[in-house]
């Protein structure tokens, strides 16, 4: 996500445990947005740019690719993250959904 | 100042409304009629939510059980907002977020209803159409929206 920093923490093991395989960790969970023939464009970018604190062009860009492709990625992280991100768009009155990349 | 109906943000801090009277009183009625609708199903009214999961019951159920009472009493509090100050001439920042959010769930449940599938604009409103007046209506709730959407993005600034 541009202009956002994402610190990752290593987990700090003292001892690694024998005979167990090392987990990978679980992959990202992403937020998307479709399109539907409510919402306003503008109120989308309104959004968008409340929501995730993202730059008017940044919000502009996601909408109209929400507009033009039927959907678009609006953010990421774990899932307890796109649970709020999905709980705040339907908040909101978009059509958000979540799954795992 | 000298625009007709509408929405602006003032220069002093919150937003103008301009409306005639029976408007306000459509907005009070038609809040009422939606938040009754919600209390009465718990907020499963159509149009209002569409799933989180698109593949997985389960981790819905979850999802709805997890999140859909705060999301239902934010939107009861926004309709209430709009109710109680569908006589203002003047929203606070608070009022004007409450209005947006309430005007968009008036036109989502409307459009639910309506089989509305693309931008309706009052101009496209065929007089004939025995639901001219409900499609008129979801236009003007759309231009009204559209004026507080503009003026609450302008506070946003650019960038």
């Amino acid at each position: 996500m541009g202009g956002m920093s994402q610190t990752i923490q290593a987990p700090v093991r003292i001892r690694e445990p024998a005979g167990e395989e090392r987990r990978e960790p679980d992959p990202p969970w992403i937020v998307i947005v479709w399109d539907d023939p409510v919402n306003l464009m503008t109120y989308v970018t309104l959004v968008f740019r409340r929501l995730f604190g993202y730059s008017e062009e940044k919000a502009t860009q996601l909408m109209l690719q929400v507009h033009n492709e039927g959907k678009a990625v609006v953010s990421n992280g774990t899932r307890e993250k796109a649970e709020h991100d999905v709980e705040r768009l339907q908040a909101a009155g978009l059509w958000a959904t979540m799954q795992q990349d | 100042m000298d625009w007709r109906d509408g929405i602006r943000a003032r220069r002093d801090g919150g937003y103008g409304v301009r409306l005639g009277a029976r408007e306000r009183e459509l907005l009070r009625s038609l809040s009422n009629e939606l938040r009754e609708a919600i209390e009465a199903s718990g907020g499963d009214v159509d149009g209002l939510f569409k799933p989180a999961f698109r593949s997985d019951e389960r981790a819905e159920a979850d999802f709805v059980e997890l999140t859909r009472s705060g999301v239902v009493s934010d939107k009861l509090e926004a309709l209430r907002t709009l109710g109680e100050t569908a006589g203002a001439e003047l929203l606070s920042e608070g009022d004007a977020d409450a209005w947006c959010v309430a005007l968009n769930d008036l036109r989502l449940v409307l459009a639910d209803r309506l089989g509305v599938t693309g931008d309706l604009l009052l101009h496209d409103v065929d007089p004939g159409d025995p639901n001219a007046p409900a499609y008129a209506l979801y236009a003007w709730l759309t231009w009204l929206q559209g004026e507080l959407i503009e003026a609450l993005s302008s506070r946003l600034g650019a960038g």
